[in-house]
């Protein structure tokens, strides 16, 4: 029998939505190897362990493989990854094509902003962290192609929006089914908090190409956690997206409520944005009444999540129970513990919980000041986007990179080593940082390992540094495995659609959007979204305005 | 069935009207406890031209002044250190800092205290804190300032 081999196009003939959603997701994991591969390094530096050294060829200090870390897995991967995740999950549902040709812009653009911007970092003129707060100035490079790949997000959110209004048109007084109503208010979140950012980046393209002398570097951090914040929804919103979506099913069991799920998303777009104050709680320049108002607003964006904790488990539960589980807790050992997605998910919400309690602290007006820029706050992220963000992507990729190429996953039980050690690596990490942090003042993104000053200032602390060390080997394991089950899997040359699924996963429901007033009060979006509008301009108006109107410009500095 | 959702949705509810609660709670102890039990969180005190902190001003000369009972610091993060390189309060005293930065942005940390303080150049940090406990603190910046930053930390002095 003659074997033949189908050329790469073949694969996505009709189904060309496939091919973006897959070059999308591989540059996003692309990205995110690079980045992660430099964890290990900032983990050994936290147990006072410098290999700093032995890169000196290569890359010139601690700072800019730090930089290298957050901005390819906080800022690149998890944009790319959102760009996949919530174009691809509407175009399934709805069973439409986003525009393919302005899905491909959107391509093109995030990969030449992200080599413009490599172009600076790698040559060490941008090793200004991935907040980049002025008066430290990088290279006009990194502005600009930190802001083309920002950009092409907003073609995503025209394609997601776009599919939505042929949808309604051809649907008229339908209830918007369930991913895509996920999709659209996570897209119009993104486009109310992405403006600081956007603004930012103006006047630091100006100030970096010598246009302007100065930037007011109270502003600049103002309009970056205007952002900063609700980046973190735009980062984990995917995550919750698949979550309620597809993981019951994949669990085997059905999704709870649909009407609530669409009030957390709902509840996201409202109050995102207006809370970015509670990351400036030590900074001089914002009165402290508004600094409390945030508080509160802060305090509200907990509400989806615990929603989200109740529903998520509640669907648990009804498939471990489905699949024979008994008692109070016997459903949680039914549950496919087996299936390195719903393993990836189930770890990533474990640790999830405690990230959310930190996160109170973090929130807290007064209780910040004990945690303010330690290695508490990476400690409390890297639960939330470094575990469950992370590994709800990775499980994810576990079988929608089968699905979109119709090669079988290769090495599953790799698969579940790579999530078990990740969780177990960062839940080490996370425990000893937040001790550090809390009790003994180290600050964040500090070469400790490199000044023996420091050493010596944070000594005892001694035993929580050895801890850093062991979860950055288990990580380092972690991320090979990883990446070696996710290339083997899309660089082989099988391909057996027989053996991957050919739909995506979504979920049943047991409570339905139908006959729902919820369902229906939530479907008026843009009247929410003019809500969510007001709401900025009341958080942040005043502020804002005053601000701009006396600005005070500092110039930059380039002292790495 | 039917019955196991009419359960679930009550539950739903209570558990909704527990976050609620709960993130109330947190509301009313945070704004009780920042109204009696003292408060570091820094306010602004004004802003100044960042490039001339070193050569006009308060901030051009760095020190701690007794006044009454009381003392006032003028203190300037830079990259990478602090000014005045040491400072001395007496326990029980009540310091009130003033903080600016001549360059880029800094922390000023002072270990074992509530004192957290972003210093951000062109801005004036000013907060008050009482020391009750004799011994060296130490003071360490906390964010990102440059290829020195792990070096940034000084210490300051409470004598009985």
């Amino acid at each position: 029998m003659a074997v033949k081999t189908f050329p790469m196009n073949d694969a996505y003939v009709g189904a060309p939505e496939k091919k973006y959603t897959l070059f999308m997701l591989m540059l996003g994991f692309i990205a995110l190897m690079v980045g992660t591969l430099f964890g290990p390094l900032q983990s050994f530096n936290y147990g006072g362990l410098d290999l700093y050294p032995f890169l000196k060829p290569v890359f010139q200090s601690y700072y800019q493989g730090l930089t290298l870390h957050g901005v390819l897995n906080a800022i690149i991967f998890t944009q790319l990854f959102g760009q996949a995740i919530m174009v691809y999950l509407p175009a399934r549902e709805l069973g439409l094509k986003p525009n393919m040709t302005l899905a491909w812009v959107s391509f093109w653009m995030a990969l030449i902003g992200l080599l413009i911007a490599a172009l600076p970092l790698l040559g060490n003129a941008a090793s200004v962290l991935y907040t980049f707060y002025p008066p430290l100035q990088a290279h006009w490079a990194f502005y600009v192609g930190a802001a083309i790949f920002v950009l092409s997000s907003y073609v995503s959110i025209y394609l997601a929006l776009d599919m939505w209004a042929r949808w309604k048109k051809a649907n008229p007084g339908k209830i918007t089914p369930l991913a895509t109503y996920m999709s659209v208010t996570y897209w119009l979140m993104w486009l109310l908090a992405s403006l600081g950012l956007v603004v930012e980046a103006l006047f630091l393209i100006a100030w970096s190409l010598g246009l302007v002398a100065g930037v007011d570097p109270l502003l600049m951090r103002t309009l970056f956690w205007y952002t900063g914040h609700p980046i973190v929804y735009f980062w984990l919103l995917p995550a919750y997206a698949l979550a309620y979506t597809t993981l019951p099913r994949l669990a085997g069991g059905k999704l709870v409520s649909d009407p609530l799920s669409r009030l957390v998303f709902l509840l996201f777009l409202l109050f995102s944005v207006p809370v970015g104050f509670h990351h400036q709680f030590a900074d001089p320049g914002i009165a402290p009444y508004w600094k409390m108002i945030h508080t509160i607003l802060t305090m509200m964006v907990a509400v989806p999540s615990l929603i989200t904790a109740f529903t998520i488990a509640a669907s648990l539960e009804v498939a471990g129970r489905a699949n024979g589980g008994k008692g109070i807790l016997g459903w949680i050992t039914a549950l496919p513990w087996n299936n390195p997605t719903v393993l990836a998910f189930l770890l990533g919400f474990l640790a999830f919980i405690p990230g959310g309690a930190g996160g109170m602290v973090n929130a807290s007006f007064n209780l910040n000041q004990n945690v303010h820029n330690t290695v508490w706050i990476p400690g409390h992220f890297h639960l939330q986007v470094g575990t469950l963000v992370t590994m709800a992507a990775m499980g994810t990729a576990f079988w929608l990179i089968p699905h979109l190429t119709g090669k079988p996953l290769v090495a599953r039980g790799l698969a579940l080593a790579s999530q078990w050690l990740w969780f177990l690596g960062m839940f080490i990490m996370t425990f000893a940082l937040h001790w550090m942090g809390f009790l003994y003042a180290v600050p964040r993104r500090s070469h400790i390992s490199g000044s023996p000053v420091a050493m010596e200032a944070f000594r005892d602390s001694a035993a929580w540094m050895v801890l850093n060390i062991v979860s950055g080997v288990i990580l380092l394991i972690a991320a090979i495995l990883f990446f070696y089950v996710i290339y083997a899997t899309a660089l082989q040359s099988r391909r057996e659609p027989s053996q991957v699924m050919a739909e995506v996963p979504f979920s049943e429901v047991i409570s339905k959007p139908e006959g729902s007033s919820l369902a229906l009060l939530t479907e008026r979006v843009w009247f929410w979204f003019g809500i969510a509008v007001v709401l900025v301009v009341l958080a942040y108006g005043p502020v804002l305005f005053q601000m701009f109107t006396n600005m005070n410009p500092v110039p930059g500095q380039r002292l790495w | 069935m039917e019955h196991n959702e009419h359960i679930l949705e009550r539950y739903e509810r209570a558990w909704i009207f527990f976050g609620l609660a709960m993130i109330t709670v947190f509301i009313i102890l945070i704004g009780y406890m920042m109204l009696t039990m003292g408060n570091t969180n820094p306010v602004g005190a004004g802003r100044i031209d960042a490039t001339k902190v070193r050569t006009e001003g308060n901030f051009a000369n760095p020190r701690v002044e007794q006044v009454g009972n009381e003392y006032v610091a003028y203190v300037q993060g830079f990259s990478f250190g602090y000014l005045p390189a040491e400072m001395k309060f007496k326990a029980g005293r009540k310091v009130t800092f003033y903080i600016t930065s001549p360059d880029v942005q800094h922390g000023f940390q002072v270990e074992n205290t509530n004192i957290n303080v972003q210093v951000i150049p062109g801005e004036i940090a000013k907060l008050s804190y009482t020391f009750e406990k004799p011994g060296e603190y130490r003071i360490i910046c906390n964010e990102y300032c440059g290829i020195g930053h792990a070096n940034m930390i000084s210490k300051l002095i409470v004598e009985p």
